[in-house]
């Protein structure tokens, strides 16, 4: 799906006043889903909305989709879905009744009714939109996002404040999305969010990408995977070493404890209880550490990415 | 869904799908709002029925309807495509309406003119309705109707760039409340129930140059006395449009 990039920006700047929103920020969005991670007040939705059209860059250059969003904005606007964080509908108007009228404005839009079952809307009956639930708000959002049937949606924290089983539907549309062809950009604040659905993760903090790549690039960058296992004290290491691939460490880190350094993958799991096998050692509480892109953001920033 | 479903197929409405769906869909958000009917239709029809039959202000020789129905008129223009149009377009704003719209294929120029005709299809219902009961009190209206045709259309020119003006700039809380104040103040002080030569003389010249005034003594002096073209309020209406509506145009932010 690597193809012609759908978002490229190139030394993006957006002041508000006298605060420096994004700071020099460049970054590059295939077709496929990429997600825009960072903390809150890193300027990930200001990122967004420079692409949307909504903020005009102070410097710097923003293409979508080959146009600019600012001045060929009539030629953008129909081929983009947009989320915003919050809002966007008449008060009192209901769920269907706004899909329905967005849908008109488009060419050849998706079936309201189908896309209203499709993520659960059905029971919002005749409730106006500033009687619906949180989650009923967010869902309308994203319905709106693609009912218009676009090339590119970008999803401004499409999952914030959503239940965990609203939050895996959501997931489950972005995979759909992206298997039909519709390239995706998101913000989330929530490493698993990007592990799950990206191919691509560029991390922002204060204004400019600090790293990017796919998740599996983005964790392998930083400290080595970890497995641990407990067995009876004073176990010889050396020997263990020599059956592990080169480059794996291994060592007892207090008596009986042991820590292996390296690739973890099916394979050094294979090596390792079968060395345990042979010196009929039984390896107890093993457990797999997996470098996670929290763990890269830690790296990276030398802060945690939540609060 | 079956696969394929979602496969990009972009592309905007033709116009005039676009603006007539906006048109219509707005116009029942406005229809289905309680305090707006309220505003527009309630009322000034309690106000015309009231002081057409109960003797409370001197409206001068001649049957009080007579007097009061254009001024009501005046009234249910001014309070569709000003204070309406302020209240339900600031609180577009705050709720990120107008900042949806704005990235979704509809132009900007597309979204005002269909809030325009909007606006206009309001006032047909209303003038309709205030008509019917007008002539239900006896009303017997004179003049050239085309002149009363070109009054409306400038007075709610000049109400909505007022109107936009404020629900552009200001928050949507004090929209609600300066439109609903403003509304009350032309009502009393713009010649629609009470007649402007009740106020001192120097009161009289500069309420005579507000706009609901420069509408209310406009369709008066057709309806009721029969005049030609009121140039002298036309002139006053177009003024404030052109002053409205530039700023307007200048000074609305959409978020």
């Amino acid at each position: 799906m690597r193809s012609e990039p759908v978002v490229t920006l190139t030394r993006l700047v957006k002041r508000y006043g006298s605060k420096t929103a994004v700071d020099g920020l460049d970054l590059e969005a295939s077709a496929g889903v990429t997600a825009v991670l960072g903390p809150n007040g890193a300027g990930k939705t200001t990122t967004v909305e420079t692409c949307e059209g909504y903020r005009k860059p102070d410097a710097g250059t923003v293409r979508v989709l080959g146009l600019d969003p600012v001045k060929q904005a009539a030629q953008l606007r129909p081929r983009i879905g947009v989320m915003l964080q919050s809002g966007g509908v008449y008060s009192g108007a209901r769920a269907d009744e706004m899909l329905c009228h967005i849908a008109k404005l488009h060419a050849h839009p998706l079936d309201v009714d189908a896309l209203i079952e499709r993520l659960g809307l059905g029971s919002c009956g005749r409730t106006t939109y500033r009687r619906l639930s949180g989650g009923q708000q967010q869902r309308l959002a994203l319905a709106l996002a693609v009912v218009g049937r676009p090339e590119l949606v970008f999803l401004d924290e499409p999952t914030a404040g959503l239940d965990p089983q609203a939050r895996r539907a959501t997931w489950e549309l972005v995979r759909e999305l992206r298997a039909d062809g519709v390239s995706v950009v998101l913000t989330t604040h929530h490493m698993d969010e990007a592990e799950q659905l990206a191919d691509d993760v560029a991390i922002i903090d204060a204004g400019k990408v600090i790293a990017q790549g796919s998740p599996e690039q983005l964790c392998k960058g930083g400290a080595e995977n970890t497995l641990r296992f407990s067995g009876r004290p004073g176990l010889d290491v050396a020997s263990l070493l020599k059956a592990l691939p080169m480059d794996t460490l291994a060592a007892e880190l207090t008596p009986g404890s042991y820590r292996v350094t390296g690739t973890v993958d099916p394979q050094l799991l294979a090596t390792v209880t079968s060395w345990c096998a042979q010196h009929g050692v039984m390896p107890d509480r093993i457990a797999v550490e997996r470098h996670t892109l929290e763990d890269v953001f830690l790296e990276l920033t030398g802060k945690e990415l939540r609060g | 869904m079956s696969t394929g479903t979602y496969s990009p197929r972009p592309g905007a409405a033709p116009l005039s799908r676009m603006i007539t769906a906006q048109a219509l869909f707005e116009t029942k958000m406005l229809l289905r709002n309680g305090e707006q009917l309220l505003l527009t239709v309630v009322i000034p029809s309690l106000l015309l029925v009231l002081f057409s039959t109960v003797d409370v202000v001197d409206t001068g020789s001649g049957k009080a309807v007579d007097f009061l129905a254009p001024g009501i008129l005046a009234l249910a223009v001014m309070s569709t495509a000003f204070t309406g149009q302020a209240i339900s377009t600031g609180f577009e704003r705050r709720y990120g309406v107008l900042k949806r719209l704005g990235s979704s294929p509809l132009p900007r120029w597309a979204l005002m003119t269909a809030k325009t005709l909007s606006v206009l299809a309001i006032e047909v219902l209303q003038i309709a309705l205030l008509t019917a009961i007008a002539f239900g009190l006896g009303w017997s209206p004179q003049g050239n109707p085309l002149s009363v045709v070109l009054l409306l259309i400038l007075g709610t020119a000049a109400f909505s760039g007022l109107g936009l003006l404020m629900a552009g700039t200001l928050k949507a809380e004090a929209t609600l409340a300066a439109a609903n104040l403003v509304f009350l103040l032309l009502l009393v002080g713009g010649g629609v129930i009470v007649p402007l030569d009740k106020f001192p003389d120097a009161a009289q010249s500069v309420l005579g140059l507000l706009p609901i005034s420069a509408l209310s003594d406009g369709l008066r002096d057709v309806l009721q006395h029969g005049a030609g073209i009121p140039w002298g309020d036309l002139g006053i209406l177009a003024v404030w449009a052109v002053l409205g509506l530039g700023a307007a145009a200048r000074f609305f932010r959409w978020e």
